[in-house]
């Protein structure tokens, strides 16, 4: 069966984010970019999919600038074997990603689409549920583990409790959370053969896609820091604090 | 304008999360009316009667709203939301797995995550793990709005609303529930606590987690973790607290062998009082913290409960 991922452009999550001087938006000049690790864990599923056999090719798609080429090489070298780029410059909201993945999925008639939960730039967390709401599939967000068996997927879901089980029928959408595996390391022979797989780029415009924003954004700030804080010396002074102090036990 | 809230319960009760997102609802005018939907959920729908501030509550009761398939619900909840000017849920697992599919059905953009309103259309939601707030205005006739919890404090009890009931939507057959493995605890839950004590990768192993667990009790308070903590396989990913885990504001946060990466710092940061508890003085966790101890948790753990 053929599965699409989707992989997203972000800054890395161990860059201290800065907000730019006008409050216009976020720094990204000179910052360090990464596959948003969701995704990372998203391509690793398919690619372990593959080598068991259930899955026969990965489409990985991402929608960004240019520079997200980088990306799906990326996805590429981890073993997904073609990507399609939907290039635009503008600010993609997640209901134009849906929109987007739509149109791609009714080219490439995927039975499965593996996304990440969330990105960790914006962290909306809504892409994955809103693609399987416009093709009318089954979700499975926030999933922890799951096993094709022919035309039903069984997975099992993190939820706020604990866990979930669902069988959802295929064709379906599902994103994975932190525990569904732990992504590879790209190896040098393997960017070197993502650079010959084919990479398609297409533009929003020619899928039939309005990817227009429908939020503004007026204001983007730093929140308040919190007051430095006191060093105690032992158990007990903290204790006295928590009790005389903060007034909290 | 008027507020659709759908609300998160287990059947019996309304789950916390829900109570604020009524408050939340509040600052965007107009009447609020609670929909309870689930199966065997009308002691839920009870429960909601009573909130503060709301108009009406909707139950609507089905075999097939058991584990609140998204499917089901988004197929109940998209034919009224043309009535609303607003459809609000907490964002919680169950809202952020939910409301994305509602929106999306209806054609609107959601806004994730609220942590405050500033005019009916105008909402201040955090980005980058809470470094970065971003004020947005939504140009869509619904507005579809998921509410972080520690951003609006819960509704208290009025009096006792009308429960209307509401005949079930379709049942879309698209997935089974197969079943929930709950995390059994005494403990509060890490959405609803006073007090929170919480364990990273320096507690070392689950048996060690047993040290906090009693002072968490001496306390009252519930347990949580970091996420080197759950990948580890220490404790329930139902523990984590953070940027994709839990996010908590409790009175009094205690983190126990948490060196505090952003993304943990995420969830917790608005804690009225953090205290940290950490051996290596340049632990990052320190920044955030109103008091900390640089001492090994092994040693002060135990002398705290027996010091309270």
């Amino acid at each position: 069966m053929k599965v699409l991922v989707t992989v997203k452009r972000v800054i890395d999550p161990y860059v201290k984010v800065r907000v730019k001087a006008d409050g216009s938006g976020v720094e990204t000049a000179n910052v360090k970019m990464t596959m948003n690790p969701f995704c990372e864990i998203a391509v690793e599923q398919a690619v372990r999919m593959k080598e068991a056999g259930v899955v026969t090719e990965i489409v990985v798609v991402s929608i960004g600038t240019q520079q997200s080429q980088e990306t799906l090489r990326t996805a590429m070298a981890m073993g997904a074997d073609r990507g399609i780029l939907v290039e635009t410059d503008a600010e993609v909201q997640p209901l134009a990603v849906a929109k987007v993945m739509r149109a791609i999925a009714a080219k490439e008639n995927p039975k499965l689409i593996i996304m990440g939960k969330q990105a960790i730039d914006d962290d909306s967390n809504q892409s994955g549920q809103m693609t399987s709401a416009l093709l009318g599939w089954p979700q499975a967000a926030f999933i922890s583990s799951i096993t094709v068996n022919g035309d039903s997927a069984d997975v099992t879901r993190e939820i706020d409790g604990g866990l979930e089980k669902l069988t959802i029928k295929l064709p379906a959408v599902v994103t994975t959370d932190l525990r569904l595996n732990e992504p590879r390391y790209v190896t040098l022979p393997n960017i070197m053969k993502a650079k010959k797989k084919p990479l398609e780029v297409v533009k929003p415009d020619a899928l039939g896609v309005d990817v227009a924003p429908r939020l503004t954004t007026l204001k983007v700030e730093e929140p308040s820091r919190r007051g430095a804080g006191v060093k105690v010396a032992d158990v007990k002074e903290l204790v006295s604090k928590l009790k005389n102090e903060a007034k909290v036990i | 304008m008027s507020v659709l809230v759908i609300a998160e319960h287990d059947g019996k009760q309304l789950k916390a999360g829900t109570a604020n997102a009524v408050t939340a609802a509040t600052k965007m005018g107009g009447d609020i009316t609670v929909l309870v939907a689930g199966h065997q959920c009308g002691d839920a729908a009870k429960a909601a009667a009573k909130l503060a501030e709301i108009r009406k509550v909707l139950h609507c009761d089905a075999p097939h709203y058991q584990g609140s398939l998204a499917e089901n619900m988004a197929a109940l909840i998209v034919p009224l939301a043309p009535q609303y000017s607003h459809v609000v849920a907490p964002a919680t697992g169950f809202g952020k797995n939910l409301m994305p599919r509602v929106a999306a059905l209806l054609d609107v953009q959601q806004i994730s995550d609220i942590s405050a309103v500033t005019a009916p259309d105008t909402f201040v939601r955090p980005t980058y793990a809470g470094n970065v707030l971003v004020t947005v205005k939504s140009s869509d006739k619904i507005k579809v709005v998921t509410v972080r919890a520690t951003g609006f404090d819960a509704a208290g009890e009025g009096g006792s609303v009308p429960v209307e009931t509401l005949a079930p939507g379709p049942d879309a057959g698209l997935s089974k529930f197969n079943g929930q493995e709950l995390t059994k605890s005494a403990r509060p839950e890490l959405a609803a606590a006073r007090i929170i004590v919480s364990g990273g990768r320096g507690m070392g192993s689950a048996d060690n987690f047993r040290i906090l667990e009693a002072l968490a009790d001496k306390l009252g308070a519930a347990v949580g973790a970091s996420r080197a903590a759950v990948d580890s396989g220490f404790v329930p990913n139902d523990y984590q607290v953070g940027q994709t885990g839990k996010i908590v504001a409790p009175e009094l946060y205690i983190a126990v062998g948490i060196s505090g990466a952003i993304q943990h710092l995420a969830g917790m940061k608005d804690s009225k009082v953090i205290v940290a508890i950490n051996k290596d003085a340049e632990a990052p966790i320190f920044a955030v913290a109103n008091y900390w101890l640089v001492e090994d948790l092994f040693k002060a753990v135990p002398e705290l409960t027996a010091e309270l």
